[in-house]
């Protein structure tokens, strides 16, 4: 049943009236809060694609900044006519365009990572479980260990030895995370393993690689792709802390956390709106991820249903 | 149980020796350590009597090799810019930081337990919810934007609390402490709360799970056939049992609260160990650097190797299961 639900996501059949698709759907649906966090995170998903095109000014074309328009409170119109909504930091770049180009930064680094980690994390949870023996005892003790320190000693302890960038930082948090899907995709793929169709399967002498990623795999999807919500927030979040304490992405691409710390040293001389309206869009983000993410667990977990 | 305790020890020794690798290897492999141990205007005769000096032309698992033993020696470096040894540097530093740590444990106990107790024994009032939503918000706000929050309400705003810096401190058992002046405690308010606003959602978390869960318990039925008053069935019958094993996972987590004492301390300025590490990442201080990472994994190897042997000693499936 699983597996046919999770093919009409993707797949998609057209046309009858039950299927498991729309089932999901109607499902999704029943929580108000979470349609809610879908649409907002759409949204946002939506400018952080086309910000580019949707900014008003590009912040990090000098030749668009007016230096003279500098330290602007929100919604004042500048010299040059133009209304800043979100005011200006101090070299007079728009705010708005700027948390739209941020947004952009930090959407990149939390969903890459998440894909990233999904993938080398999936993968060495279903071998474990699906061989066992030696190679599961191995990568599950690697897992307990890495799972046994904070997040971000683990972040720290990287990018201290690598130092800053946008991909220092991808690759941080998905050394971070692929634990958390290893174990996932392992507790998953140990109940799938004893089933008739993985032991037909052999049976038909497939290559292993067939069953574990065809056969296993699809199976094992719904509690992974929680967890993927979850960790695209929580990396997100992750990315802006280390940004924020100057470990995360450098200056020339800064996400929502490195607005929030620039913004950080003028907030004392009463110019809050600098780190905060950064801070809101990081904070809708992660709440509308979450929203989401508690949702989908809701529906995918088998557990609740029956 | 003396095999399992072994079999621990013997792996948390192995965990030691990893990290010591990567560490060692990222700092000393990745940056050219000449470039970074040798002041730039260095001539080239004490370049290479510097190289000399800190065994820097022996091959790298002879480099390794001394790393290890003077690690053994606690003999971590000296740092760059205060010259004075890196540990000695970190050690002065950590008061701070576990007074932070402790004081944010024991909030997130006082605040957390009352409140998780309330939404376990009333699940359907509306104060519940409010309490369960924002135990959600909790765990899910990146805890330097609440800390920016915070400065911006309390010190920008309505000024009641200072923004950064340890206040006044005492000395007592030879260690200066904020907590002992008042002055000290208005500094400490402001991080504690920050640092343990994820530690709070996690005990109401855990103590309405655990209410939820006793109540429905026989004793808890037989008392209240017996006719006890509700004060005593919640006090004693119910708390006392729950209180146990939140109380072991928090105390499991003051680990955690240090490291995530990082950013708080970095938000507030609070002169502790994670401020000093960040300070040192930034000006590529890396003895420092080292010294925090090493001292940050021995940590965590004493404290898994705690939580194995409570549980062992909790629970015999465990040490048996080992075997």
């Amino acid at each position: 049943m699983a597996a046919t639900s999770i093919r009409s996501i993707f797949g998609g059949r057209k046309g009858g009236e039950q299927t498991p698709f729309r089932r999901f759907v109607a499902e999704f649906a029943a929580s108000k809060l979470a349609v809610l966090g879908l649409v907002v995170l759409s949204m946002i998903g939506l400018i952080a694609i086309f910000a580019p095109w949707l900014a008003p000014q590009n912040p990090y074309d000098l030749a668009q900044l007016d230096i003279m328009d500098g330290m602007l409170e929100p919604a004042t119109t500048g010299g040059s006519g133009f209304t800043y909504w979100l005011g200006t930091d101090e070299q007079g770049r728009d705010m708005l365009s700027a948390i739209m180009y941020g947004l952009r930064i930090s959407l990149f680094v939390g969903a890459g990572s998440a894909v990233l980690a999904f993938v080398v994390g999936a993968t060495l949870g279903l071998v474990a479980a699906y061989f066992g023996g030696k190679t599961d005892a191995l990568i599950m003790r690697w897992v307990d260990l890495q799972l046994s320190f904070p997040s971000i000693l683990v972040a720290l302890l990287i990018l201290a030895l690598l130092g800053r960038g946008v991909m220092n930082v991808v690759m941080a948090l998905v050394i971070v995370e692929w634990a958390y899907y290893a174990r996932t995709a392992r507790a998953a793929a140990l109940v799938e393993r004893s089933r008739e169709y993985v032991e037909a399967a052999q049976c038909l002498a497939l290559p292993t690689r067939r069953i574990v990623f065809r056969h296993l795999l699809p199976n094992c999807l719904p509690p992974l792709i929680v967890i993927a919500t979850m960790q695209v927030a929580s990396a997100i979040a992750l990315e802006a802390t280390l940004s924020f304490l100057g470990l995360g992405v450098p200056v020339t691409e800064p996400s929502l956390g490195l607005l929030i710390s620039n913004g950080y040293q003028y907030m004392l001389s009463g110019n809050y709106w600098i780190s905060f309206y950064p801070g809101v869009a990081l904070l809708v983000t992660i709440v509308a991820i979450n929203l989401v993410g508690d949702h989908l667990r809701d529906v995918l977990n088998p557990r609740l249903k029956s | 149980m003396v095999s399992y305790l072994l079999n621990r020890i013997l792996q948390a020794g192995l965990v030691m020796l990893v990290m010591s690798a990567i560490v060692f290897l990222g700092v000393f492999a990745i940056g050219n350590p000449v470039d970074i141990l040798i002041s730039p205007q260095a001539t080239a005769l004490q370049r290479e009597e510097a190289i000399r000096a800190l065994g820097l032309d022996l091959p790298v698992w002879h480099q390794y090799l001394n790393f290890l033993s003077n690690l053994l020696h606690g003999d971590l470096g000296r740092s760059f810019v205060f010259n004075v040894p890196a540990l000695q540097l970190i050690l002065e530093r950590m008061p701070a930081t576990l007074e932070l740590a402790i004081a944010a444990t024991l909030l997130a106990l006082v605040a957390g337990i009352p409140l998780g107790l309330y939404a376990g024994l009333a699940p359907k009032s509306p104060v519940s919810s409010s309490i369960m939503a924002g135990s959600i918000l909790g765990f899910s706000l990146p805890s330097f934007w609440v800390g920016i929050v915070l400065i911006m309400l309390f010190s920008v705003h309505l000024g009641w609390l200072p923004s950064s810096g340890r206040g006044d401190t005492a000395v007592w058992l030879g260690v200066r402490w904020s907590f002992l002046t008042v002055d000290g405690l208005a500094h400490m308010a402001m991080p504690v709360l920050n640092l343990a606003l994820f530690q709070i959602s996690m005990v109401i978390r855990l103590t309405r799970a655990g209410v939820r869960e006793v109540i429905l318990s026989d004793y808890v039925k037989f008392a209240r056939a017996k006719g006890l008053r509700e004060s005593r069935i919640i006090f004693v019958h119910i708390l006392k049992n729950i209180l146990i094993p939140v109380i072991t996972v928090v105390g499991l987590n003051l680990g955690t609260v240090i490291a995530f004492a990082v950013v708080t301390e970095t938000i507030f300025s609070w002169p502790g160990m994670g401020k000093l590490i960040i300070d040192s990442i930034n000006i590529l201080d890396r003895p420092v650097i080292v010294a925090y990472l090493m001292l940050m994994v021995l940590m965590f190897v004493i404290i898994n190797l705690l939580v194995d042997l409570i549980y062992s000693v909790l629970d015999p499936r465990v040490r048996l299961g080992a075997r």
